[in-house]
């Protein structure tokens, strides 16, 4: 880890079960990602000092915040950490600027002064310095609170669901602006969400975390779409997951017998022939192919389906595919206007392509 | 009317809030936010007095401040005089008698801080007292200024309680309750309205300018 980087290890049983392993360098945005109760709020707070778990290490840099081994633990006050919480969590009775000026560390008054000032320009709340919380909107509330964040001059950022309280249009200004200020801060920075669509806008890498433990950390586009087990993929919202047995290895295609179909797909050597997989596939590599079969010509991962289910949701219409043998539909869309080329309707017979390029493989649980 | 009795009054009020309210406002804050399995039997305890027949309260404070009684003895041997029928002994009761008026509305008051708000005054770095101070206090500030009106004006009107334990000492523990109660034994009822409709009146100004500050202060808060 580089300096000044956080390394997160914990463990306990009670009362929220955790076995959570993170790292996030200096600069770096790591979103913690999991469904409400997944443990990621419980993981923050240990971070900023909030909770104290049973086993333990939260180093930064070389500071150890947390060493349950050697019986060490700074609180909150001593860790200098900035978080942002879910609903911000100003000082009501105070002002905006005194919101900031109060986290400013100790110094002259004036420098100090200047110093909330210049956090809430930079948050673009200039004028809003004497207004109460109460009458600042959504979006002005979690700037003061980011601003609070940083007058600490934190070695850590944490950030707790910080855009879930706000309306879309506010959000997406916000994450402009959030993106704007990750490059011109150098520490590492936590952001808890459930949102896989805003882990992967915003962040560097992401983590999945279910039921307290961390399951698999990564860039987000490769943890969507390289799962690593069946439960992550299941987290990232694969659809389309199913079992088969790894037949062999060709020089550029690892072989896979699905319900006795034989897909050719990215090559996977570390499953050994004959072991049985789950495998997934995203709903943009299940191809419709052209209803003229003539144009059709030689491809590898044909398959059979007859259209079980038709759902238009906006400007998609999402398909649910029956294979013969397969339990489980085969689930994609396609964009509205072009459905009318397919003439689709329910119980038509179709031949659809898995591109092999987007299955992936993973060990059965 | 007299006055004297008024001025006891009111020194007893006041000496009542300037010792029960600092001390209240720890033991609320402490009740507000410490999870303990004896919780309920400490917060009955605290509100004992506010159930409890003042005589009863009063029985019991004079057993436990005689002459006879270790407090007593030992109060004697330090002070010079007796704790019972003293204005010592009085204020002793008073602070007892008081304590549900002065720990209740500050501990609501406290319970009614969002956890997440003290722990935002810790990640911001922020030192205990000073988190008390700048952040604590000020939003606890309407159930302090309720528990120092409340206090002060049931002092003023505590009656019971002071008299089991007090007696009716001419400057010493005769309170301007007693003394309205002396005059209407005495078949003076001017006297006795005179005095009643100025302890109506401070009791009044005083509800009055803390329903007024609070009602500014959540103006100010919204």
């Amino acid at each position: 880890m580089a300096e000044g980087g956080l390394v997160v290890e914990l463990r306990q049983s009670a009362p929220i079960a955790l076995e959570a392993q993170l790292a996030c360098a200096p600069g770096e945005l790591l979103a913690l990602v999991g469904p409400s109760g997944s443990g990621k709020t419980t993981v923050l707070r240990a971070i900023a000092g909030l909770l104290r778990p049973a086993v333990g290490r939260v180093q930064v840099g070389t500071d150890a915040w947390l060493d349950t081994a050697r019986g060490r633990c700074l609180s909150a006050r001593e860790r200098r950490v900035g978080l942002v919480f879910q609903h911000y969590a100003l000082f009501p009775h105070l002002s905006a600027l005194e919101n900031v000026l109060e986290a400013v560390p100790p110094g002259a008054p004036d420098v100090r002064r200047a110093r909330a000032r210049g956090l809430l320009e930079r948050m673009r709340l200039t004028g809003l310095d004497d207004r109460l919380p109460r009458s600042l909107s959504g979006g002005q509330q979690q700037r003061v609170a980011l601003a609070r964040a940083l007058a600490r001059e934190p070695q850590v950022l944490l950030l707790d669901e910080p855009f879930s309280a706000v309306d879309r249009a506010t959000r997406e200004r916000l994450y402009e602006q959030l993106a704007e200020l990750r490059g011109e801060l150098a520490m590492p920075a936590v952001l808890v969400t459930h949102d896989l669509e805003e882990a992967a806008l915003l962040a560097d890498r992401m983590v999945i975390l279910a039921a307290g433990r961390t399951l698999q950390a990564g860039a987000p586009q490769e943890v969507m779409s390289r799962p690593a087990t069946l439960a992550v993929a299941r987290q990232v919202g694969m659809k389309n997951l199913y079992q088969g047995t790894v037949r062999g290895h060709e020089a550029e295609h690892t072989v896979l017998d699905w319900q006795g179909r034989v897909l050719r797909v990215r090559r996977q050597t570390q499953f050994a022939p004959g072991s049985r997989v789950h495998w997934c596939v995203p709903a943009a590599g299940v191809l419709l192919l052209p209803p003229d079969p003539s144009a059709i010509g030689a491809l590898d991962n044909l398959v059979e389906a007859r259209v079980a289910r038709l759902l238009p949701l906006g400007q998609q219409l999402l398909l649910s595919l029956a294979v013969a043998g397969e339990a489980h539909p085969l689930r994609t869309g396609l964009p509205r206007h072009v459905a009318p080329r397919y003439a689709l309707h329910e119980g038509m017979a179709l031949t659809v392509r898995l591109r092999g390029e987007d299955v992936h493989l993973m060990l059965a649980d | 009317m007299d006055w004297t009795a008024v001025g006891l009054s009111l020194r007893l009020a006041l000496l009542t809030v300037l010792i029960l309210v600092p001390a209240g406002l720890l033991v609320a804050r402490w009740l507000a936010w410490t999870p303990f399995r004896a919780r309920p039997l400490v917060e009955a305890l605290f509100a004992l007095p506010l159930v409890l027949p003042p005589t009863v309260l009063g029985f019991y404070l004079l057993v436990t401040m005689g002459a006879h009684s270790p407090l007593g003895l030992w109060f004697e041997r330090v002070a010079g005089q007796t704790l019972a029928f003293s204005f010592s002994g009085i204020l002793v009761a008073s602070l007892i008698a008081n304590l549900p008026f002065a720990i209740q509305p500050m501990q609501r008051a406290f319970e009614a801080i969002a956890p997440e708000v003290r722990e935002a005054a810790a990640v911001s770095g922020l030192s205990r007292w000073r988190s008390f101070w700048r952040i604590e206090l000020p939003l606890a500030w309407p159930g302090v200024l309720s528990a120092i009106v409340l206090t002060f004006a049931h002092t003023l009107g505590e009656f019971g309680v002071v008299l089991m334990v007090g007696g009716s000492i001419p400057g010493e523990t005769r309170t301007a309750a007693i003394a309205i109660y002396d005059r209407v034994q005495a078949f003076d009822e001017a006297g006795a309205g005179r005095m009643a409709a100025l302890l109506l009146a401070i009791s009044m100004v005083a509800i009055s300018a803390s329903y007024l500050v609070s009602a500014r202060v959540g103006r100010r808060r919204g």
